[in-house]
């Protein structure tokens, strides 16, 4: 029977079937972080039990960590505590642990694969939504709740109902694959489908465009799926996967021997049912900016902002949302993208901190300054990105132009620790979210790509990353 | 886990599309460690002003809403991130009940781990739900809510409606299953990363 990849690793771990019930999976991978595990720990500490497969688990520190200077203390004790407690937890139950100062250490998503603990055909959880990132090695990698991790710990297994697979192509050559980016790919697919399009499926990109892209912006893709309601993005492997992987910390011994297998079984077979399908054309897409409170308010770089009314087509509660949204903004239906100027600018976040994106973006900013008007970070997305930028020299090219170069971690994307937004500040963000308040209490999150970031960063206002000379 | 009881309270209309969990609960509050005190938290970026005063014109600060179990709300609530905190605060403020026309996918599966019963329901019920103002009765054995004049029959996963009415520890029902996932051990070959 044909079958799409998602239904294969989904068949491939089975444990325990119950008739139109639930199945119990096997999970290959187990990531934990500081924030949604230290409740886990416990209720396996109250009820006596252990960690299953502490070697098929691995933790690090990244919601919480500063991306100032770590040689000095961490100031909010409730961050310190959560860090003291994750740390006790990993020795008193046998985890191997990146802490935030381990070179290992990073955001989650991002460590994965660099380490080599993400693998084609796998299974993945972190309770973190994000952790659809990692499908972009075909494996199938979603985000869990904290009584799940519990779960997993204590049996290496999930009660899954079975989610549908959902078919996006996306066609066509991008006139300019420097400042059409995937991020722009994906908010764009966000825009047309809506937040709860991919709700209760599994997302497989497929078409052209997506061969072509990069791992790192294949990542990129599969990071938002969540933000289109799907619980996870997947992208069958190629050989470009199987190079990303070889070699890295825990990529396995005998790596060729599974390549050989993968080659053979990862792909969804031709005439496999998908439950839903969408296609776009990658040539139509321009820069994309968010204007709203929810990743599919967003509209392309030359355009106005909408009207709730033209936003929602007939659908009277979106209408209300956006009028909301709008207010909360502080935008007005009619302002061009382009007259949207910014506070701040962060370039980081598990969508957009790989060593790709950073590179990118200093393109856009070699040679020039920051606008005295905005204050500008980059976080990378792990010590690993950091330090590979800057045996690069990236990091100079942004300091030069007075951005600030910091430590890895998530930062300011949800603003867990100091990186915050203050009331009313406006930024141009690489991040996931514009929910009201993600980035700090009554700011205001744009939504772009790493090069639009870096882009406002100097101009002071959104400009069409087209127009400049990138190469 | 504690049972599900049939319950019987008035409603919060809370008519808002795409709810997400950082609404529900705001990063700042997820650094404890504890899954108990969330309910002073919930929705706190909307319930409080930035001096921490109640904002009057909130739905959970009219005292007509202080006793009600059941919230009725838009489309895709709880989507976004997975912290498990957000159904901990509802839970913890006093909720039993949900009732949306649809949710999101990690948020439902958390309800159902900790004993709140997510209920989904036609976007066009869900509308009329908000306008009553009366009692409703939400029964999960029979699965159907009840107002002094309508019953409305709900779908629940079977699965789902057992944990909840049973109470049951999950972990400990799938740990009676440890022959099976040795054996899928032994088969499979998953790489260690130690």
């Amino acid at each position: 029977m044909s079958m799409t990849l998602f239904e294969k690793i989904w068949n491939s771990h089975i444990v325990l079937e119950k008739e139109n019930g639930p199945s119990l999976l096997y999970i290959d991978r187990h990531l934990i972080h500081e924030v949604t595990s230290p409740q886990a720990f416990e209720g396996l500490r109250l009820n006596n039990r252990k960690v299953r497969r502490p070697d098929l688990t691995i933790a690090t520190e990244d919601h919480n960590v500063p991306t100032s200077d770590r040689s000095l203390p961490i100031i909010d004790q409730t961050s310190s505590i959560q860090i003291q407690t994750l740390e006790k937890n990993c020795k008193d139950f046998g985890i191997q642990l990146f802490g935030i100062d381990n070179p290992n250490q990073g955001i989650v998503h991002v460590i994965g694969p660099q380490l080599g603990i993400t693998l084609p055909g796998s299974t993945i959880v972190c309770g973190d939504s994000h952790t659809s990132t990692q499908g972009a090695f075909g494996s199938l990698a979603f985000g869990i709740g904290t009584s799940e991790v519990e779960h997993v710990f204590a049996t290496q297994t999930l009660w899954m109902q079975k989610l549908k697979p959902f078919e996006i192509k996306v066609e066509g050559k991008r006139k300019n694959p420097l400042a059409i980016t995937a991020k722009d790919i994906i908010l764009s697919i966000i825009r047309r489908i809506g937040t709860s399009g991919g709700n209760g499926t599994v997302i497989e990109y497929r078409g052209e465009t997506i061969s072509e892209l990069s791992m790192e912006q294949r990542m990129t893709i599969c990071n938002m799926s969540i933000e289109a309601g799907a619980r996870a993005g997947l992208i069958a492997p190629d050989e470009k996967t199987y190079d990303y992987l070889r070699g890295k910390k825990f990529t396995p011994k005998n790596y060729e021997e599974l390549v050989e297998q993968w080659r053979e079984n990862l792909k969804t077979d031709p005439n496999a049912k998908f439950d839903k399908r969408f296609t776009i054309n990658a040539q139509k897409i321009a820069p994309q900016v968010s204007w709203g409170t929810n990743p599919s308010m967003v509209s392309d770089v030359t355009e106005e902002i909408p009207s709730p009314e033209e936003f929602a087509k007939g659908d009277l509660s979106q209408q209300k949302g956006a009028t909301k949204a709008l207010e909360y903004m502080d935008l007005k239906p009619g302002t061009s993208i382009t007259d949207i100027f910014v506070d701040r600018v962060f370039i980081g976040s598990c969508t957009n901190a790989r060593l790709e994106d950073l590179v990118d973006a200093s393109k856009v900013v070699k040679g020039r300054k920051v606008s005295s008007k905005v204050s500008a970070m980059v976080v990378p997305g792990s010590q690993m990105v950091k330090k590979q930028a800057e045996d690069l020299g990236i990091d100079k090219i942004f300091k030069d132009a007075n951005f600030e170069w910091r430590e890895s971690g998530c930062s300011m994307c949800l603003g867990m620790n100091p990186d915050i937004l203050g009331p009313g500040e406006r930024c141009a963000s690489t991040s996931n979210r514009n929910f009201e308040g993600r980035q700090g209490v009554g700011g205001r999150t744009h939504l772009v790509s790493p090069v639009m970031a870096a882009a406002a960063a100097i101009e002071g206002h959104f400009v069409d990353v087209r127009e400049l000379d990138l190469n | 886990m504690k049972q599900f009881q049939k319950i019987k309270t008035t409603t919060v209309p809370f008519d808002k599309v795409n709810v997400d969990t950082d609404q529900i609960v705001p990063k700042q509050f997820l650094k404890l460690i504890q899954k108990t005190g969330f309910g002073k938290f919930l929705f706190y970026n909307w319930r409080f002003d930035v001096n921490e005063i109640p904002n009057p014109s909130f739905i959970l600060n009219d005292p007509q809403y202080k006793n009600s179990k059941i919230l009725v709300t838009g489309e895709n609530f709880g989507c976004g991130s997975s912290r498990e905190h957000a159904v901990w605060a509802l839970q913890d403020y006093g909720f039993s009940v949900i009732i949306a026309p649809s949710f999101g996918d990690i948020f439902y599966s958390n309800c159902f781990k900790n004993g709140l019963l997510a209920i989904t329901l036609d976007p066009k019920i869900v509308q009329k739900l908000m306008q009553i103002e009366t009692e409703l009765e939400v029964d999960l054995e029979s699965q159907t809510i009840k107002t002094n004049t309508v019953k409305i029959p709900f779908q629940i996963d079977s699965y789902n409606k057992k944990i909840l009415l049973e109470g049951f520890d999950e972990i400990a029902l799938t740990i009676e299953n440890e022959d099976k996932i040795s054996e899928y051990e032994q088969k499979s070959n998953v790489s260690s990363l130690l």
